[in-house]
């Protein structure tokens, strides 16, 4: 049944910068059973007033119904937006990883790190830190090939994501 | 003129602008509890006429207190208590006001801003506790922020789909001098918060087309239409008899129709009417005003109205498509959506499907004539199901203003099916959170609103334990509360569940010893009286109206009796248990169905 089957979506919010606000968004997904997928957030603003928060979740399209209204619903936000429903649009993550190695290993982690376009940000005669941005599925794709030459630690941002073209969000 | 104003106002304190936005928001009564914290706004309030103050006994009394004052008012109500405990025993009526949609603005008071995060005494994270347990909620750290962040609460907690504000008020912030700005003018609109009040006409349309066409057609009201504002109880009436349609009303919108209209097909749900639920199973259309598909009106989902077409208006977009999948989704307030009805209704040239409606009517009728709430009153222990009926009768023979309030279980449902209401507001019960102790500290915010009136808190003997120290309250303001307890010695509903779902084990649902409510209303400055058998009742009855003062009721009635009509959890609504005798029904309830509530 088409009604079962589940989704993924990147849900852009723009809210009140106020203390509590991402509390709020964070209780009302663990309150309600909703996934969070991963969740970033920054104001965007010049004076610091607006925020934007990018959530990518997934259930059911009743489900993502329900998460869009029960946010929207929310004080603070002033603008929900399903990017994945709206259109085109880009995502990216920024992701810093860590491979400590020697000899051989070393050689063939900064080749790879070349061909996915990763900087290397720190570096030891025994470590790198890569850089990297993309989407997820690159990360997670460099991160696999990084697994065996001797990863030890990721950190990534997870996702933001803009609409492609002239449309865009204000309060 | 200005200039003697101005330095006025520059040198009020914290408290006073606190105080001065509730006047100017048009506040006249607030329930509360004094303590440290809030030791500036009660110092504020002692120096001022414009507010009453009812000391309450326990916080979460006030809230509840509060309630009964806007479910009978439809203005805001407002609770003042102190930090920590103050707020923590707040956090039950929060909810409460909350799951029912009722608008309350929650003053709490907090440690000075420097101490925040110190777990000095008396601190309680109030806005982290309670940010789930609110419609919104706000933490004061500026002064700056006072009177801005006090006129947003009202804003909040009245607006779109009504529901509690927290305010939370560090002792600082109430000693400083703070400035006063005035509210915002009622046309600017909020930085982030502007619910759709309007509906959609071409949506209006396409419901209008769908019931005309409509050959079993139901409406189905709920507390939205309460929430509205009277004018939308009226249009609901007109909107009814304009279309011939028999209507429902949940347990949250009774009064909303008047139950003495032969359209009204009585309350629907867990404890409804055979009539009701059987209409609602059997529809074709279903238009549902203000109303959420609460899990004790849908039963099994899967099996909830199986063949209709659904319509759901709704100030809140998220209770559209939450529970059950409709086809013509309204966002709009009760009242203008029924408004815009009317007048498509009026307009659209389309004949109704008058012979099928007939048909269905005719259905109904047959329904009807099962008389699901049906009971038989003999010899001398008295049925609760006839406490109630005579209650009603009674106060209709009086004529005064009515209102009834009750607590939680088996006592509050045969109110809701044997007290009839007419009007809107007049019925205070806690639907959504299912609290216990809810109906004397509301029948006292009613009281309070309305001094005049008759107010009923119709009760049972373990859930008026919960608040039962509210008595005291009443004593001190005079209030002529009545409380009618059916007292079955049981939690009537605990035993109910656990006769037919469990056994007959009847675990933990007695009360050995329960106090001699007669001389417990004494001790509290009231009148006892007591029905030990049917025919002391309408006696009874008669002098706890007639009593100027506060008065408890202890009506001793059948031990065992059961609520029904009754849907077992997980079943249909074609399910029904009718009375007894079909007890079994119930055993077929798979633990699935079990697990539900």
């Amino acid at each position: 049944m088409s009604e079962n089957r589940t989704r993924t979506a990147t849900i852009a919010v723009l809210v009140e910068n106020e203390a509590g606000v991402l509390a709020r968004v964070i209780g009302l997904f663990s309150g309600r059973g909703y996934n969070i997928d991963s969740l970033t957030v920054a104001p965007v603003e010049e004076e610091g007033r607006l925020s934007r928060i990018t959530i990518v979740t997934s259930g059911t399209e009743m489900v993502i119904e329900q998460i869009k209204a029960q946010l929207d619903r929310l004080v603070p936000v002033h603008r929900v937006q399903d990017l994945t429903m709206e259109g085109p649009h880009l995502t990216r993550e920024l992701a810093l990883i860590k491979v400590v190695g020697r000899g051989e290993h070393r050689v063939e982690a900064l080749r790879l790190a070349d061909a996915f376009r990763a900087r290397v940000v720190d570096a030891t005669t025994e470590s790198f830190v890569f850089e990297m941005t993309g989407n997820a599925d690159k990360i997670d794709a460099f991160c696999a090939l990084m697994r065996p030459l001797g990863l030890k630690e990721i950190c990534r941002t997870g996702a933001v994501a803009i609409a492609r073209g002239t449309a865009h969000m204000a309060a | 003129m200005s200039a003697t104003e101005a330095p006025a106002a520059a040198a009020m304190s914290g408290a006073e602008v606190v105080l001065r936005a509730l006047k100017d928001q048009g506040v006249d009564v607030i329930f509360g509890y004094p303590g440290g914290a809030v030791l500036p706004i009660y110092d504020a309030l002692f120096q001022q006429n414009h507010i009453r103050h009812i000391l309450v006994r326990h916080e979460q009394a006030a809230v509840h207190a509060a309630e009964g004052y806007a479910r009978s008012t439809g203005k805001v109500g407002v609770v003042l208590v102190t930090s920590g405990p103050g707020a923590t025993n707040a956090v039950t009526g929060l909810v409460d006001a909350l799951m029912d949609s009722i608008p309350v603005v929650c003053l709490t008071g907090q440690v000075p801003t420097h101490l925040i995060g110190n777990d000095a005494f008396q601190e309680a994270d109030t806005t982290g506790i309670t940010r789930p347990a609110t419609k919104h909620n706000y933490l004061v750290k500026r002064s700056e922020d006072l009177a801005r962040v006090m006129h947003d609460a009202f804003y909040v907690a009245r607006s779109g789909r009504p529901g509690p504000v927290v305010v939370d008020l560090p002792k600082d912030i109430l000693i400083k001098p703070a400035p006063y700005a005035d509210a915002p003018a009622a046309s600017t609109p909020h930085r982030s918060y502007r619910p759709v009040t309007a509906p959609d006409a071409e949506r209006i349309l396409e419901a209008v087309r769908l019931l005309k066409r409509s050959e079993r057609p139901v409406i189905y009201a709920g507390g939205g239409v309460i929430n509205s504002g009277p004018e939308a109880s009226r249009l609901l009436r007109e909107f009814v008899h304009l279309t011939g349609m028999p209507c429902t009303n949940t347990l949250m919108g009774l009064g909303a129709f008047p139950a003495s209209d032969r359209q009204f097909i009585g309350m629907l749900g867990m404890h409804g009417t055979y009539e009701a639920n059987l209409t609602m199973h059997g529809c074709d259309v279903m238009f549902n005003i203000g109303a959420r598909f609460d899990d004790r009106i849908t039963g099994r989902l899967d099996a909830f109205s199986p063949g209709s077409k659904k319509i759901h208006a709704d100030i809140d977009p998220s209770s559209i498509n939450k529970n059950v999948k409709v086809d013509v989704p309204i966002v709009g307030d009760a009242g203008q959506v029924l408004a815009a009805m009317i007048e498509a209704w009026r307009s659209d040239p389309a004949p109704i499907a008058k012979d099928a409606q007939l048909g269905w009517w005719r259905q109904i009728e047959q329904w009807r004539k099962q008389d699901c709430l049906a009971y038989v009153q003999q010899g001398p222990i008295i049925k609760p199901q006839h406490a109630v009926k005579r209650l009603f009768e009674i106060t209709q023979e009086m004529g005064r203003e009515t209102f009834i309030s009750t607590e939680v279980g088996q006592h509050q449902m045969w109110a809701a099916q044997y007290f009839g209401f007419d009007k809107p507001n007049r019925w205070m019960t806690s639907g959504g959170l299912g609290t216990m102790g809810y109906g004397l500290p509301a029948a006292m915010g009613v009281q309070i609103a309305h001094p005049d009136a008759l107010c009923i808190d119709i009760a049972g003997e373990a859930s008026i334990l919960m608040n039962i120290q509210e008595m005291g309250t009443l004593a001190q303001y005079r209030l002529p509360v009545k409380v009618f307890i059916l007292n079955n010695q049981y939690m009537g509903m605990v035993r109910q569940w656990q006769e037919l779902l469990h056994g007959s084990r009847y675990s933990e649902s007695y009360s050995e010893a329960l106090p001699d409510f007669v001389r417990l209303a004494e001790a509290f400055h009231a009148r006892g009286l007591r029905a030990e058998t049917a025919d002391q009742l309408d006696d009874v009855i008669r002098e706890m109206i007639a009593h100027p003062g506060p008065v408890i009721a202890d009506i001793c009635v059948a031990k065992d009796e059961n609520c029904f009509p009754m849907i077992p959890s997980g079943a249909a609504h074609n399910d029904m248990i009718l009375g007894p005798g079909q007890e079994k029904n119930a055993a077929s309830v798979t633990d699935e169905g079990k697990v539900l509530v």
